[in-house]
C-alpha cells in the first residue's frame, strides 16, 4: 500500500517526534494538550475568515443583481420611449454583469463547501480533544511513568494525526480565503469606479470581442423581443381604455406604433 | 485497520478488503511516478470512494493512529507529492 502506507508514516514520524521530547512521557500528554488547544483556535478563526469572505461574495453577487434589474428597468424605459438603440446598450451591459455574478457563484460555493468541511473538522477535533483531556487525567492518576508509555503513545500518536490534517485543511482553506479576497477588493473597486456598468470599458482581445458580440448579440436580441412582448402586452388594455369601444385591437396596435412612424414621417400624423 | 481520508476523518475497514485496496493504491502510486494527471484522479477518485462505501465512520472522540492515510478527494498530485516529500508540510 504504498502511497498510502508512506502518507502514513510521515504522520506517524511527526507523532514521535513529539513523544521523543520529553523524559518523562507524562509532559509529552501537557505539551500535547496545549498544541491541541492552540488548534482548535486557529481551526475556529479558520472557519470564521471564510465565513466573513463568504459575506463579503454575498454581497457583491446582491449588488450586481441590484444593478442587473436596474439595468433592465432602464431598457424597458428606453422601449417604451421608442428608443431601440439605448435598450440594446442597456441589456448588453446587463449580460456583460453576468460573467461576473457567474463567477461570484462559484467562488460563494466553493466558499460554503469549505466552511462545512472546517465546521465539522472543527467539531472533530473539539471531541477528540476532550476525550484526550480525560484519558490524559486518567494516566496521570493511575499509572507511574513507564506504565504510561505505552498508553500515551497511542494518545498522543492518534490526536497528532488529527492535528496535522485539520492544521493542513486550515492552512489550504486560508491560502485559498486569502486569494478570494484579493479577487473581491478587485471586483469592489471596479464598481466603485463604475468600469463594470461600461462594456467598452473591459480589456478583450478583438477576436474575444468579436466572439462576445456574436454570442451575447442572440441573447440581447431575445430579450429585446422578450421585453418588446411584454410592453405591448401591457400597453394594449391601457390603450382600449383610452379609446373608447369601437376597434379597440387594431386602434391599440396603430397608437403604440405611432412614436416611430411619427419621427420618421410626420406628415402622416399630421394628416390622421 | 482504520482509514484516514484527509480533511473526512478516519474509516474502521475491514482487513478482508486490504487486497482490493492495495491494487487501487498500486495504480494511484503509477499515476504519480508517471506523472499522469488524469490517472491520477480517477485512481484517487476510486481509492477515496471505494473507502467510503466499505468503511465505517470512527466516533468522533476515538483516539486510535490510523494504518493507512489517504490523502483528500480533491489533491492535487502536487499537493501529493509535497506530501510525500517530507513532513515539512505537516502541521500540528
Amino acid at each position: 500500500m504504498s502511497v498510502m502506507k508512506r502518507v502514513s508514516l510521515i504522520f506517524k514520524a511527526k507523532a514521535n517526534k513529539a513523544l521523543d521530547k520529553y523524559e518523562d512521557p507524562r509532559e509529552t500528554l501537557d505539551y500535547s494538550y496545549q498544541r491541541q488547544l492552540e488548534m482548535l483556535t486557529q481551526v475556529r478563526r479558520g472557519v470564521a475568515d471564510v465565513a466573513t469572505s463568504r459575506k463579503r461574495v454575498e454581497l457583491q453577487m446582491n449588488s450586481l443583481q441590484q444593478q442587473q434589474a436596474k439595468l433592465e428597468g432602464q431598457a424597458k424605459q428606453a422601449l417604451g420611449a421608442g428608443r431601440d438603440d439605448l435598450a440594446r446598450d442597456a441589456l448588453t451591459r446587463k449580460s456583460s454583469l453576468q460573467t461576473q455574478l457567474t463567477d461570484l457563484q462559484t467562488q460563494y460555493q466553493s466558499l460554503q463547501a469549505d466552511e462545512e468541511k472546517l465546521t465539522s473538522a472543527s467539531q472533530r477535533l473539539q471531541s477528540r480533544v476532550e476525550a484526550f483531556r480525560t484519558q490524559k487525567e486518567t494516566i496521570k492518576a493511575t499509572y507511574t511513568a513507564a506504565e504510561a508509555q505505552s498508553r500515551i503513545g497511542e494518545a498522543v500518536s492518534g490526536i497528532s494525526e488529527e492535528m496535522g490534517d485539520v492544521g493542513m485543511a486550515v492552512q489550504r482553506a486560508q491560502d485559498k480565503t486569502a486569494q478570494m479576497q484579493a479577487r473581491a477588493g478587485a471586483i469592489d473597486e471596479l464598481m466603485a469606479s463604475g468600469a463594470l456598468d461600461d462594456v467598452t470599458g473591459t480589456p478583450h482581445d478583438d477576436i474575444q470581442a468579436e466572439l462576445d458580440r456574436m454570442g451575447g448579440g442572440h441573447d440581447v436580441d431575445l430579450e429585446l423581443a422578450r421585453l418588446k412582448g411584454e410592453l405591448s402586452q401591457g400597453e394594449a388594455p391601457r390603450e382600449i381604455e383610452g379609446s373608447g369601444a369601437g376597434g379597440a385591437a387594431s386602434q391599440g396596435q396603430a397608437q403604440a406604433s405611432r412614436p416611430a412612424q411619427s419621427a420618421d414621417q410626420p406628415q402622416a400624423g399630421d394628416g390622421s | 485497520m482504520i482509514v484516514r481520508i484527509l480533511g473526512e476523518g478516519q474509516f474502521e475497514v475491514d482487513d478482508a478488503a486490504t487486497s482490493e485496496l492495495n491494487i487501487l493504491d498500486a495504480q494511484l502510486e503509477a499515476a504519480v511516478n508517471a506523472n499522469d494527471d488524469q490517472a491520477f484522479r480517477s485512481a484517487l477518485d476510486a481509492l477515496v470512494s471505494r473507502i467510503r462505501v466499505l468503511g465505517t465512520a470512527l466516533p468522533d472522540d476515538a483516539l486510535e493512529p490510523s494504518t493507512l492515510i489517504l490523502p483528500d478527494a480533491e489533491a492535487t498530485m502536487d499537493n501529493v507529492r509535497e506530501m510525500l516529500s517530507g513532513e515539512g508540510l505537516i502541521p500540528g
